[in-house]
This record gives C-alpha cells, sequence and structure tokens, in this order.
C-alpha cells in the first residue's frame, strides 16, 4: 500500500475513534429554556407550585448550584425547609438585609443574593460579603416577578408550609412587570424605542420584540392593524377601545402619567412600525 | 500525481500559480475590505434610521428656521444615540432548509484551523531562523525556509475561509452582525487593514528568504519575519476580542448599548486568558501539523540523506508541539478559573453542566497526544547508542501514563444514561461534576505531564555524557526533584480531594501545578549546564522505525479534533445568546447540540481540514517538482 493510502487511512481512523467516544457518551441537548405560557384566567395554586417546581429546575437553572450536599455549589435550598432557615437567617446577627419574613428574605435571596452572603459560600476572599450567585431576575436568567413568585411559592409548599404568595392577579402581573427597576427615585427617561418597551414592561403581556406573551393582543404586527393615533390612545387610555377577545381593565391605566412625552413618542413609533 | 499530472504543470505554470495565490489574496483582501466598509455603512444606515425613528415627534420648527431643541434639552445630553442590541425573532433569522449553525460552524472552524497554522508557523520559523543565526548551523536556515514553504498557501485557505465565514455570517445572522458591526466599528477596519501589513511581509519575508541570506541582511529578514508575526498577533488577539465579548461583554450596557470605548470593549475579562491559550496552542498546533509532513515525507522516501532531513524536520515539529503542548492546561486553568470568576453560573455549565461529558472526549485527545508524543519520543531513542542507559526506564513511564491517563478519563461512579440524566432535570452533574476540575482527577494530569517531560529529557540525554565534576550530583538532586513533586501533587490532590469540599477547586490545583513547573523548569536549567560541552555519542538521523512516523500523524489530527471540540464548548457555554446576557440567540438553533452531534460536525470539519492540508502540502511539492525535458523519442510525435 502506498505511503498516502496508509496515512490517510490511519488519520481517518482515528478521527472515527474520536467520534465513537463522542457518541458512546449519553446524548443529552441544552435547550434553550421556553416561555411558559401561564393562563392567569384558570391558574390554580397547584399549578403555580407546579410552574415554580420547574421554573427552579430549568429556565431558573437554580440546580446548576442548588442541590444535595457532596455536589452542590450552594445551599441544599431543595433538601432543607426553606422558611425554617430563613426564620434563623432573619435572626442571625449577621443579617443587613431588609426583609422580615421568610418570603421576603427568599426573593430578597434571588434578586441581591449578596444582601446576606449564607457563611462559607460566599465569593472566594469576598469573605462572605460576597455572593457568587447571579442576580436571577437580570440576565441570562431573567426571571419575572411572578416567575420569582412561583418559586418561592414551590420551596414554601414543599415542606408543607403555608404558602404566603398571592396567586397572580391580572393587574399584579402587569403591575410586577413594570415595578422591575427597583430602588428610590424616578427611573431615568428611556434613551431609546426599545429600552422604553424594557422599561414599562409592554412584554410581559404583549408579544413584541421577541417576547411572546398572550396576556394582552400581539403587538408585533400592531403597525398593520392600528394608525399611530390608535396606538397612542390604546397606551393613554387603554380602555377606550378594547381589542376583540380581551377584558377591559388589564393593561395598567396610569401610562400616560408615568411615561415622558419623548418616551411615548418614541414607543408609539416603534409600535406603528411593527408589520408583519 | 503521476508524471503526466505534474508534466502539465511547468514551472512557469506555478510560478504564475503562485501569482494567482498572491492575486487572491489581493483580492479577497480587497474584497473583505469592500464588506467591512459595506457593513459599515449598512451599520450607519441603520443608525440612521433608528435615529429617524427615535426623534421626538414633539419637535418643534418654525418654517425656515432652525429646529427648536426643547426636546433634545429635555433629555439626557447624549452624543450619538445610543442603540440596544436588537433582540431579533425566530423569523427574523433567514431560513435556508439547512442548520444555518452548521454552516457557520463549518466555515468558522476551517478558517480558525488554518489561521491558527498560518499564524503559528511564522512564529516557530522566526525562532528556528535565529537558531540557524546563532549556531551558524545552515540546515535550520534551510528547515526554517521548507516549513514557510510548507505553509505558504495556507495563508491564501485561511483568507478564503475568512470570507466564506463573512458572508455565511452577514446572510444567516444579519441582526447579530449588525450589531456587532456596531460595537466594534472601527475596529473592523483595522483588521481588514492588517491583512494588507501581514500579506506584504509575508511575501517579502518568504521570497527574500534567499536574497537576504547573510550579514547585515539576514538582520533585515529577521525583521520583516518579526513584522510578519507582528501582524499576525495584532490580528489574532483583535479576532479574539470578538469571541470573548460574545461571552462576556464589556463596555455595554445591561441592554447592550455601547458605552465604553472600543479599549473597554476589547479588555473584557476573558480576552487575555483566550489570548494566552490560543496563542500556546496555536504553536502546538502548527508544529503538529508540518510534523506530519515530514512523516509523510520520510516514509515516502528510501534516501538515507533524505530520510535523516525529514527525521530531523519531523523530531523538530515533535518538540515543538510538545514543548507548547505542556503548559497548555495551565492555560486552561487560567482561562477556566476566569470564566468562573465571571460568571460562576456559566462555569459550571462548561464543566458541570451537559458539557460535563465533554471532558471526558477531552481527556482521550489529551492522553492521545501525550502518547503519541511519547511513543515517538521513545522511537527515537534508537538513534544513539547512548540511550541503552535509560531505555529501562521506558516501561515505568508507560505504565505511569497509561494509569494516569485512565484514571483521568473514567468517572468514578457508573455513568448515567442519557434517560435517567433528563429525568434528573437537566442538572446530572453528580456523576462527572467533579471530574473536570477536581483535585484528585488532577493528580492524574499533572503526573502525565511529568513522565512526558521525563521522556523528553531522558531523549535529550540520550546522545550526552556528562563531564562536569558533580554531575552525579546534580542527577541525584535531579531525581530528588521529581520524587518531591510526585509526592507534593498526589499529597495535595487527595488532601483536597477527599478532606475538604469547597466550592472553589479550581485554585487549589495551583500548587500541583507549581510543582509541575518547577520540574520542567530545573529539569531545563539543570540540564542546560550539565551537558554544557558535554560528550557527544554518535546519532543517526533517519534511524527510526517507520511506526514511529504514525506518531506524528496521530498528534496533529488529535490536535485538530480538540480544537474543534473545545469550540464548541467555547461557544456552547453562552447557551442562548449570541452576546451573553445582552442578545439573545432566537434562531432555530439557539440549544446546545448533543455531544455526538458535535462529534460528528468536528469529525467533518477535521477530514475537510486534512484533505485542504493534502492540497497545501501538495502544492508545495509542485514548486520543487520540475519535468525533465522530454528526449527527441519520446516527442517525436509532437515533432
Ligand atoms: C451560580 C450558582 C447559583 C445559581 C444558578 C443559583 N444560586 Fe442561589 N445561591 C447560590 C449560592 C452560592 C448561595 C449562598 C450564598 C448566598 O447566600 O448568597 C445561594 C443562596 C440562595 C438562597 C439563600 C439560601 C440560604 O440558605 O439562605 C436562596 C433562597 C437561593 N439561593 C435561591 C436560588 C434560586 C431560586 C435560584 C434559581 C432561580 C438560584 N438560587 C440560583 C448560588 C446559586
Ligand atoms: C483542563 C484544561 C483546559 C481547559 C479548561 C481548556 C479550555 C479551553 C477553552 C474554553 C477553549 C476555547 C475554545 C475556543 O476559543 O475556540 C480552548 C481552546 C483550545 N484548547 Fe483548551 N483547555 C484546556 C486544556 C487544553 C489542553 C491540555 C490542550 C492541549 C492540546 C488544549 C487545546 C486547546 C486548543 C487547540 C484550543 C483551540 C485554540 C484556538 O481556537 O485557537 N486545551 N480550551
Amino acid at each position: 500500500m502506498n505511503v498516502l493510502a496508509k496515512s490517510m487511512i490511519f488519520s481517518v481512523g482515528l478521527t472515527l475513534v474520536f467520534t465513537l467516544v463522542a457518541n458512546l457518551l449519553p446524548q443529552v441537548e441544552g435547550e434553550a429554556p421556553v416561555e411558559e405560557e401561564v393562563d392567569l384566567g384558570s391558574l390554580t395554586m397547584d399549578d403555580f407550585v407546579t410552574l415554580g417546581e420547574s421554573l427552579f429546575m430549568g429556565k431558573g437553572t437554580c440546580t446548576l448550584c442548588h442541590k444535595p450536599a457532596p455536589l452542590g455549589r450552594a445551599p441544599d435550598i431543595q433538601g432543607d425547609n426553606m422558611v425554617e432557615v430563613a426564620k434563623e437567617r432573619l435572626v442571625d446577627p449577621r443579617y443587613q438585609g431588609k426583609a422580615t419574613s421568610p418570603e421576603a428574605y427568599i426573593r430578597e435571596s434571588m434578586v441581591d443574593p449578596s444582601a446576606y452572603v449564607v457563611a462559607g459560600w460566599g465569593k472566594k476572599g469576598s469573605n462572605d460579603s460576597e455572593s457568587p450567585m447571579p442576580h436571577v431576575d437580570k440576565p441570562p436568567t431573567a426571571l419575572s416577578g411572578l416567575e420569582m413568585d412561583a418559586i418561592i411559592a414551590w420551596l414554601e409548599a414543599k415542606d408543607g408550609n403555608e404558602i404566603t404568595v398571592a396567586l397572580p392577579t391580572m393587574e399584579a402581573s402587569a403591575e410586577v412587570a413594570v415595578v422591575a427597576p427597583a430602588g428610590g427615585g424616578l427611573p431615568a427617561p428611556a434613551a431609546t424605542p426599545e429600552e422604553a418597551v424594557t422599561k414599562y414592561g409592554c412584554q410581559a403581556c404583549h408579544t413584541l420584540l421577541g417576547s411572546s406573551a398572550s396576556l394582552g393582543p400581539a403587538l408585533d404586527d400592531v403597525g398593520d392593524r392600528l394608525e399611530p393615533e390608535q396606538i397612542r390612545q390604546s397606551i393613554i387610555a387603554p380602555d377606550a377601545v378594547i381589542t376583540e377577545g380581551y377584558t377591559s381593565g388589564v393593561m395598567p391605566q396610569d401610562f400616560a402619567g408615568k411615561m415622558t412625552v419623548q418616551e411615548l413618542e418614541m414607543i408609539v413609533k416603534l409600535l406603528a412600525e411593527q408589520k408583519q | 500525481m503521476s508524471n503526466d499530472m505534474s508534466g502539465r504543470i511547468s514551472w512557469p505554470a506555478i510560478f504564475s500559480g503562485r501569482l494567482w495565490t498572491l492575486l487572491l489574496v489581493v483580492m479577497l483582501t480587497v474584497a473583505g475590505a469592500q464588506t467591512v466598509a459595506q457593513a459599515a455603512s449598512h451599520g450607519m444606515g441603520s443608525a440612521d434610521s433608528a435615529e429617524k425613528r427615535i426623534a421626538p415627534v414633539g419637535r418643534v420648527q418654525v418654517e425656515g428656521q432652525p429646529l427648536i431643541e426643547e426636546a433634545a434639552a429635555a433629555s439626557a445630553p447624549e452624543a450619538p444615540e445610543p442603540l440596544a442590541a436588537p433582540q431579533p425573532q425566530r423569523k427574523d433569522y433567514p431560513n435556508i432548509g439547512v442548520s444555518s449553525r452548521a454552516v457557520v460552524w463549518i466555515a468558522a472552524q476551517m478558517h480558525l484551523f488554518f489561521g491558527a497554522l498560518v499564524l503559528a508557523v511564522p512564529l516557530f520559523v522566526l525562532v528556528i531562523e535565529l537558531t540557524g543565526l546563532v549556531t551558524k548551523d545552515e540546515r535550520y536556515d534551510d528547515m526554517a525556509h521548507e516549513f514557510m514553504k510548507i505553509s505558504l498557501v495556507g495563508f491564501s485557505i485561511t483568507a478564503i475561509f475568512g470570507g466564506t465565514l463573512a458572508l455565511a455570517l452577514f446572510l444567516l445572522y444579519p441582526d447579530f452582525m449588525g450589531y456587532m458591526m456596531r460595537v466594534f466599528g472601527v475596529q473592523w477596519l483595522w483588521y481588514a487593514a492588517l491583512f494588507f501589513v501581514e500579506s506584504f511581509f509575508l511575501y517579502t519575508y518568504y521570497y527574500g528568504w534567499n536574497a537576504l541570506r547573510y550579514g547585515n541582511k539576514k538582520w533585515v529578514h529577521l525583521t520583516l519575519g518579526l513584522m510578519l508575526n507582528a501582524a499576525g498577533m495584532t490580528i489574532m488577539v483583535l479576532a479574539n476580542s470578538w469571541a470573548t465579548f460574545m461571552m462576556a461583554p464589556s463596555g455595554v450596557s445591561e441592554t447592550g448599548v455601547v458605552t465604553g470605548s472600543i479599549w473597554e470593549i476589547m479588555k473584557g475579562p476573558l480576552w487575555n486568558p483566550i489570548n494566552l491559550h490560543r496563542f500556546i496552542a496555536n504553536i502546538g498546533f502548527g508544529g503538529a501539523v508540518v510534523g506530519a509532513y515530514a512523516a509523510f515525507k520520510f516514509l515516502s522516501t528510501r534516501d538515507p540523506k533524505l530520510r535523516a532531513h525529514y527525521d530531523w524536520m519531523g523530531y523538530t515539529s515533535n518538540f515543538i508541539a510538545i514543548l507548547a503542548f505542556l503548559p497548555l492546561p495551565f492555560a486552561g486553568y487560567w482561562l477556566m478559573a476566569e470564566i468562573y470568576a465571571y460568571s460562576q453560573q456559566m462555569g459550571i455549565t462548561a464543566m458541570g453542566g451537559i458539557l460535563a461529558w465533554l471532558f471526558i472526549v477531552q481527556a482521550v485527545l489529551i492522553g492521545t497526544i501525550l502518547l503519541a508524543g511519547n511513543f515517538y519520543l521513545w522511537s527515537g531513542m534508537s538513534r544513539t547508542e547512548g540511550s541503552v542507559r535509560y531505555q529501562w526506564m521506558i516501561k515505568y513511564i508507560a505504565v505511569i501514563l497509561v494509569i494516569c491517563f485512565l484514571t483521568w478519563m473514567t468517572p468514578h461512579t457508573l455513568i448515567l444514561s442519557a434517560r435517567e440524566i433528563s429525568v434528573l432535570g437537566g442538572s446530572h452533574h453528580h456523576i462527572l461534576g467533579p471530574l473536570g476540575i477536581m483535585p484528585a482527577k488532577n493528580i492524574a494530569v499533572n503526573l502525565m505531564l511529568i513522565v512526558t517531560f521525563l521522556s523528553f529529557q531522558l531523549y535529550r540525554r540520550s546522545d550526552k555524557v556528562a563531564v562536569v565534576p558533580w554531575a552525579s550530583a546534580a542527577n541525584a538532586c535531579m531525581v530528588a526533584i521529581y520524587l518531591v513533586a510526585i509526592a507534593n501533587i498526589i499529597f495535595v490532590g487527595v488532601y483536597y480531594g477527599y478532606f475538604t469540599n469547597t466550592v472553589y477547586k479550581v485554585g487549589s490545583s495551583v500548587i500541583q501545578v507549581a510543582s509541575t513547573l518547577v520540574v520542567i523548569i530545573s529539569g531545563l536549567v539543570i540540564d542546560g549546564f550539565l551537558y554544557k560541552g558535554a560528550k557527544r555519542l554518535p546519532s543517526h538521523w533517519g534511524q527510526v522505525s517507520d511506526r514511529s512516523q504514525y506518531a506524528l500523524f496521530a498528534l496533529p489530527i488529535a490536535f485538530t479534533w480538540l480544537m474543534g471540540l473545545m469550540g464548541y464548548v467555547r461557544s456552547s457555554v453562552k447557551t442562548h445568546w449570541h452576546v451573553y446576557t445582552v442578545m439573545k440567540d432566537n434562531s432555530p438553533d439557539n440549544f446546545i447540540p448533543t455531544i455526538g452531534y458535535a462529534g460528528n460536525m468536528i469529525t467533518l470539519v477535521t477530514i475537510l481540514f486534512l484533505l485542504f492540508v493534502l492540497f497545501m502540502f501538495w502544492i508545495a511539492n509542485l514548486s520543487s517538482t520540475r519535468q525533465t525535458r522530454p528526449t527527441t523519442a519520446e516527442g517525436g510525435a509532437v515533432a
């Protein structure tokens, strides 16, 4: 056999060995999180708890770190009774956070992990002053307020504690999204239409700019349906005209008071351009 | 490659073939620059329309008078309108019937393979050339020239795949590329300009080799080589910044609005670790590929003179590949530690999530590289009689290597099936999680590196006899260093592996790494002094088994595959993001493919690479093939 053939057979053969190894291993696909469609109209507390569990295991990526002892990279909040643990945390003299109830403590742990760092679990070199846990309300996890509530509900329910979070009402779910930029003071006016849309949480209820939500009518084609003037009206006075199939009173009524004129105009302009 | 074939391509044709290559590079570069310019203006175009979109409707303007800037005054003073990263929806991604990701994957990987190759070769060529100058041994100079020759076509291939990649990206991921263009802006122009600079130095360096061979002119030539490398390095670090920006964006706001200078954008937390890791890996990779050329030529000839030459060339290539390889895991650890520091979530996704399995494959590949490298060194001992002194150690080294290799790649609990894993809810690493970073596993890695260095050291010693009076003291010292280092590595590994349980095990391997480095450095230093003016035993280049040459094929194959595999990790840890935390990937391919799928893709690109490398070598050989003048008898038909 000539050298070329021999060396090619050898090389390709070795490549195939590597391929074989890769194919013998368990084959797991890492799905991108799918936005769960929550029908608030018929949601029961059981559904809500189940939603919380699946968020904990899936989109929340909590189990990446929170898992049983020898394997975990964070406290085992799945195994522990989180409500009891939270009570201990609240009376710990090291506790400096703002929470006063277990529910609030858990929420605080998610949105401001460094408010209290469980001893021994802080970032290396930070002497337990900084938590390695991500702010789960921010990208890449980006859980909504509703989703965090669901997780809290599950954490409470799994050990037979009373569930303290309220089932989301339609208004509340919109509110949660709107209130997002926490912290005192007036939020700075949005600089771009996209920012304005994010700031007022339009995507929590509407399909728009990559979101998919069905609480309100989809807006990714609104430019086809409405004139800019009608769009403006729908934001300032949502209930003046109601799209077929949706109920009044769901969309927040106070945008007119909150938005700057520029923000309103940017959003109107942006929406008018949303054509299929 | 029949006579007939080489007959058709005569000298002038080859020459013009090279001209064509040159022309092609120039054309592609021009085309590339145009694409960039177009894309830049496209970026500006969209900025324009965005500005119009954002322009407050409430602007007041009296006809014929300038604008009354009250709306602008009301908002914060902002120079150019900032823009958030686009959030395309699935329908915004062009659908071409086959997976866009697969297309980009192939183009990007081919571009990267060849890019790595042509970046690395001039680097060690320059070092070899310098060695030739210092030792006044012209064989080095000729070998350096030959290395350049065989990788020359690689530059054109790199450019061709670079163009293909850019085209594929702009066509298939328009929103993403639009955003990247906006973020990196003028940097793309530097990149394009650097291609010209690199081409200039490449051709003057290569074609000027014999014209600038001696005396002061040699220094001019070396300077050209230095400039070529400077251009190449700059190109690499620029391109690296795109990859690291996608993993750990810096210089932009949470929504992707550009807030920092281009320097802040480039200098993300992962930039330097990737720069270092790629720099070292490229050298190893380049060495491995040219080694295959030498092995091929060695096997193809029976001429003892040629065999001696190619044996030496193969040895040098292997030397480069293994030497670059040794520090690579450490650079890898640094990279991984920085990833953890940037985002623990990302670090765990890489080392503990679905991707944890991948590190088994990585272990197989690195094991292959180490075994092949060692095997080659052992075979090479047959070149000198002096090696009998050390040959008894080979079997122990081999046993240690194999045990460590198996320890490293076998998970310590039973492997779960894929079904069981998915039932566990996406977090299945309690089997393999500790594998990648656990210090106990690091024992194996470090021991493998140490014994590989031992093989290397024995090989280097085999044709020499030390004459200094303190030789036995030095040897005792060397043995002691080995023993202490090995004991230390095992102790630290066991201690951290079984008696502590901290979240941060990455850092704990530092002691082990330090031990390994101490062995390598002290080994080099001690031998340097010990064998100064040592008695040389006769050694015979070319006197090596044919079988040993296959190690030189295994090396580049494993390196290439490894590179492809690591590219898969790097890209996958971003999960469903184009730019992590800033720009979501909503394309149909926004999931992490299975390791099997990735393996098939990697094999595909590896074989493609193999074919193109064959082509590159073939072209290189054409230039030294000369058709013999047809005799009258044969040429009768023509006459
Ligand atoms: C990257 C790893 C990581 C991820 C992902 C993560 N956490 Fe954590 N979490 C930690 C660490 C480490 C701590 C302990 C330090 C601290 O108190 O902040 C912690 C603490 C907590 C605590 C307080 C525990 C206690 O004992 O006081 C709660 C509650 C919590 N996490 C909930 C969650 C939820 C819910 C998610 C998913 C949405 C999540 N975490 C995702 C790492 C993580
Ligand atoms: C445990 C240690 C290591 C870790 C965690 C690690 C991690 C990584 C990562 C994340 C990348 C980025 C991939 C990319 O940018 O395309 C990479 C690239 C690479 N690694 Fe490693 N690596 C390690 C050790 C090694 C070793 C021992 C080798 C030996 C050959 C190696 C060879 C490569 C190569 C060839 C590349 C591609 C370089 C390039 O794209 O230019 N790595 N590694």
